[in-house]
């Protein structure tokens, strides 16, 4: 017997007892009255900055001393000006030297600082993994994970992730180092 | 009121003065205890090493002895957990024991308020099975409302002052059988606890169960230390006489 | 407890200087965990409605299981079943050797540990680099993972800072974290530059979309995946969740009870392979459709890996994640092990033998 049908048919023999469902229809998550408040908070939390954008993105970004100062940049936010175009890049290893990335997020979550970063089918979704610092424009958020479940749409096919302040260790004697693999640092804009 | 006693084997042949302060306590309430002679061991140290079938005679003794009495109470809530919790899985179908743990009786059941005096610090050592398994306190590991009964109960006695620990309820490494097999960091972990009490300023450590008692007792007398072990049967019984 | 976890755990226990850091250390993350969760007035009820969705999952296992695979395949990743390690370590060489691949990236993974793939694979040529800090580390000094989320939590930073100075030829003495998860960082990044595959293990299983998700807080599963061309993504049997909306209950659990964030950095979400790339998905039995069959046993397939019981537990803080001699140390490990690792111990004694002899005569 082939492994899949032979592992199927010993998993169906071991029949575990039939346990419904739980409805998570009525389960009642904890939410926030200040919805902006509690995630920029959570933003911090997890070590990364956040920014309520009152005028333009680009003066807003201007004011982050790694945008400013990077060398090369790219920008997946309509309006926002990097300076390496991504559309052509055709191998992701010609990103390793990006200094700073915008991205655009669909959400962000309160209870957690994190936001849905989706790639839309984007070969060149390494940038956000090897650039030094990042920055993620926003605009909805949302109270809990259990919200943005309920929000996100799982693309058939792609890459997307909850994505929650810059990257980090604590494996050497648990001490918090910031900047392990990936961002060094993550800016949070939030706009409305 | 009356009772059956149930002496945990192990207190009958060497903590006596446990079951004997457990009584005194008992009718010094106004209770009417019963021991009936004929109880053996629960079958506890077998369960526990995975002999089931070992343990299955002992708790089928122990349901006939115990068969003519409406409550049973006893000072041990790890044998008292064997005999609610376990003796179900081990004989499935049999009628259950109405057995109490000896706080658990005093504070649920009888609900008699303590007066008394005992003019020490005390630290209190939470066993893992009354705590987890007969829910005596809210555990530090869940996020609930936080309890004791234990202290609940000491709080009428006059002089006694808590002491805080750093770890609330951490294990006392005892554990049964574990102490004998895994005698090395099964003494850590009790030097540990005593250093916990230590450094809070205990002067008697006292607790529900006289297995961890024990085990925390041998380590005290092999390091020549000042502090004392006491049963709350003890205590109590002690501040109130 | 497994055999010969006293003898083994001699080594921390008599070192009270060592013993006492390492309880320290590992209750550290315990409280860290305690302060978390206390954000999440509905924690206990969280912890329960996980529970009754894994008895779920459990309960229709093989069924997810094959909607996964086609909802998987439809995205467009090759599902590949694995009974046991060899066969899984068989698949996962073939998938490299039939693409010329030498140099593979990992992600931390229990399963591969638990298969001893690195070991297979290096065997046969192919440079393995596990690129989760801990895992590197542990790696480095040829030693299993002491801890399932905490690779290298048995260490002291001067022992980590001479060994980089061995292996990576940082300056001696040097024993600042920073500094040294920076040489790291160098290190790895040449690594993931330079790799033609990478692995990832799965932390759930999406059973209505066919996708995985994997959870890190480096990033280093998903520079892993985006920069080769190959992505092979290795699982139990036990990862299924049904849909994404339950994965809501497992990510607000998973970080707060391993490390006390409130989610991991990274909780990537993979669905098929990236353009012009290729997806292999691994799913491995090894033994746990022999726990499933035992109803006593059942519930440790529940487990998502958090670690919290490690960290709570009392022994285990003080002997030492490498006493238990097996792949998941610490109480869901001692569960685990005794189905997987261990001969199994006789069911009667001699007594209870003798007796069911004398009632049948
Ligand atoms: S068994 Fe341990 S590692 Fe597994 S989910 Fe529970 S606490 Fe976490």
């Amino acid at each position: 017997m082939a492994a899949r049908d032979e592992i199927l048919a010993k998993l169906r023999a071991a029949a575990a007892p039939a346990v419904e469902l739980p409805d998570l229809s009525r389960f009642a998550p904890v939410t926030y009255p200040d919805l902006r408040e509690r995630f920029a908070k959570s933003v911090i939390e997890v070590g990364g900055r956040c920014v309520f954008v009152a005028g333009s993105l680009q003066d807003e970004l201007a004011k982050i001393p790694e945008f400013a100062n990077a060398r090369r940049s790219v920008s997946l936010v309509p309006g926002v000006e990097g300076n390496v175009d991504l559309t052509a890049v055709s191998d992701p290893h010609e990103l390793n030297d990006i200094d700073f990335c915008v991205v655009p997020a669909e959400f962000g979550v309160a209870e957690n600082g994190a936001c849905w970063i989706t790639d839309h089918g984007r070969a060149n979704r390494a940038v956000c993994f090897l650039t030094q610092h990042l920055a993620i424009v926003v605009r909805d958020l949302v109270h809990n994970l259990h919200q943005a479940y309920e929000r996100i749409q799982m693309p058939g096919r792609g890459f997307a992730m909850f994505l929650s302040g810059p990257s980090k260790t604590a494996d050497i004697e648990q001490a918090l180092v910031i900047g392990a693999h990936g961002a060094r640092s993550c800016t949070v804009l939030v706009t409305s | 009121m009356e009772v059956a006693l149930f002496i945990p084997c192990y207190v009958d042949q060497l903590y006596p003065q446990v079951g004997m302060a457990t009584a005194t306590l008992l009718e010094r309430l106004g209770v009417k205890v019963h021991f009936p002679e004929a109880q053996t061991c629960c079958g506890q140290p077998m369960a526990n090493s995975g002999f089931f079938d070992d343990a299955r005679p002992l708790a089928a003794r122990m349901l006939r002895v115990f068969e003519p009495y409406q409550v049973v109470v006893c000072p041990s809530g790890s044998c008292t957990s064997m005999v609610r919790n376990h003796f179900p899985e081990l004989l499935p179908g049999a009628p259950r024991l109405p057995v109490y743990e000896l706080v658990e009786f005093l504070h649920d059941v009888l609900k008699a308020p303590l007066r008394g005096r005992f003019p020490f610090r005390v630290g209190l050592h939470q066993s893992c099975h009354g705590l987890r398994e007969l829910r005596l306190g809210s555990g530090s590991e869940r996020l609930v409302p936080a309890f004791s009964k234990t202290a609940d109960l000491l709080a009428g006695i006059e002089g006694l002052q808590l002491v805080e620990l750093s770890r609330s309820d951490e294990c006392c490494g005892f554990g049964g059988t574990f102490a004998v097999t895994e005698e090395a960091v099964s003494c850590a972990m009790g030097r540990d606890r005593i250093a916990d009490h230590e450094r809070a300023g205990a002067e008697v450590i006292a607790g529900g169960d006289v297995s961890c008692l024990m085990h925390l007792e041998g380590l005290l007398r092999r390091d020549g230390k000042r502090l004392r072990t006491m049963h709350v049967a003890e205590l109590l019984a002690e501040a109130t006489a | 407890m497994t055999a010969g976890h006293p003898r083994r755990a001699l080594q921390l226990v008599q070192n009270p200087e060592r013993l006492h850091w390492h309880d320290q250390a590992v209750w550290f993350v315990r409280q860290k965990r305690d302060i978390a969760r206390s954000f999440v007035p509905e924690w206990e009820e969280l912890r329960s409605l996980a529970s009754q969705i894994k008895a779920h999952a459990l309960s229709r296992l093989p069924d997810y299981l094959e909607q996964f695979e086609s909802r998987a395949k439809a995205a467009g990743a090759v599902v590949h079943w694995a009974r046991d390690a060899d066969e899984h370590n068989r698949i996962v060489l073939s998938l490299l050797r039939e693409r010329g691949v030498t140099r593979l990236v990992k992600s931390k993974s229990m399963l591969t540990e638990e298969c001893k793939l690195n070991e297979h694979l290096e065997a046969h040529g192919i440079e393995v680099v596990d690129t989760d800090l801990g895992e590197r580390i542990v790696q480095f000094r040829r030693e299993p993972p002491s801890h399932i989320v905490m690779p290298a939590i048995h260490l002291k930073k001067e022992e980590i800072g001479a060994l980089f100075h061995d292996e990576l030829g940082t300056p001696e003495g040097l024993s600042d974290p920073k500094a040294l998860a920076e040489a790291a960082r160098v290190h790895m990044r040449e690594k993931f530059l330079a790799a033609q595959a990478g692995l990832t293990g799965v932390n759930f299983a999406i059973a209505s979309t066919g996708g995985v998700v994997v959870c890190t807080n480096e990033g280093n599963a998903d520079l892993g995946t985006s920069l080769p061309p190959l992505h092979i993504a290795c699982m139990g049997v036990e990862k299924i969740v049904p849909s994404p909306r339950e994965l809501a209950v497992f990510l607000r659990l998973l970080a707060r009870s391993a490390t006390g964030q409130p989610i991991t950095t990274y909780t990537s979400h993979f669905h098929g392979p990236k353009p012009g790339g290729e997806m292999h998905i691994v799913i491995v039995d090894h033994g746990r459709s022999r726990i499933l069959a035992r109803p006593e046993f059942r519930a440790s397939l529940k487990c998502i890996r958090c670690a919290a019981c490690m960290n709570t537990c009392p022994v285990y803080r003080r002997s030492g994640g490498h006493s238990y001699g097996v792949t998941v140390p610490g109480p869901i490990g001692s569960v685990l092990a005794r189905q997987r690792d261990l001969p199994p111990m006789p069911r009667k004694s001699f007594r209870a033998q003798w007796r069911d002899r004398g009632r049948a005569r």
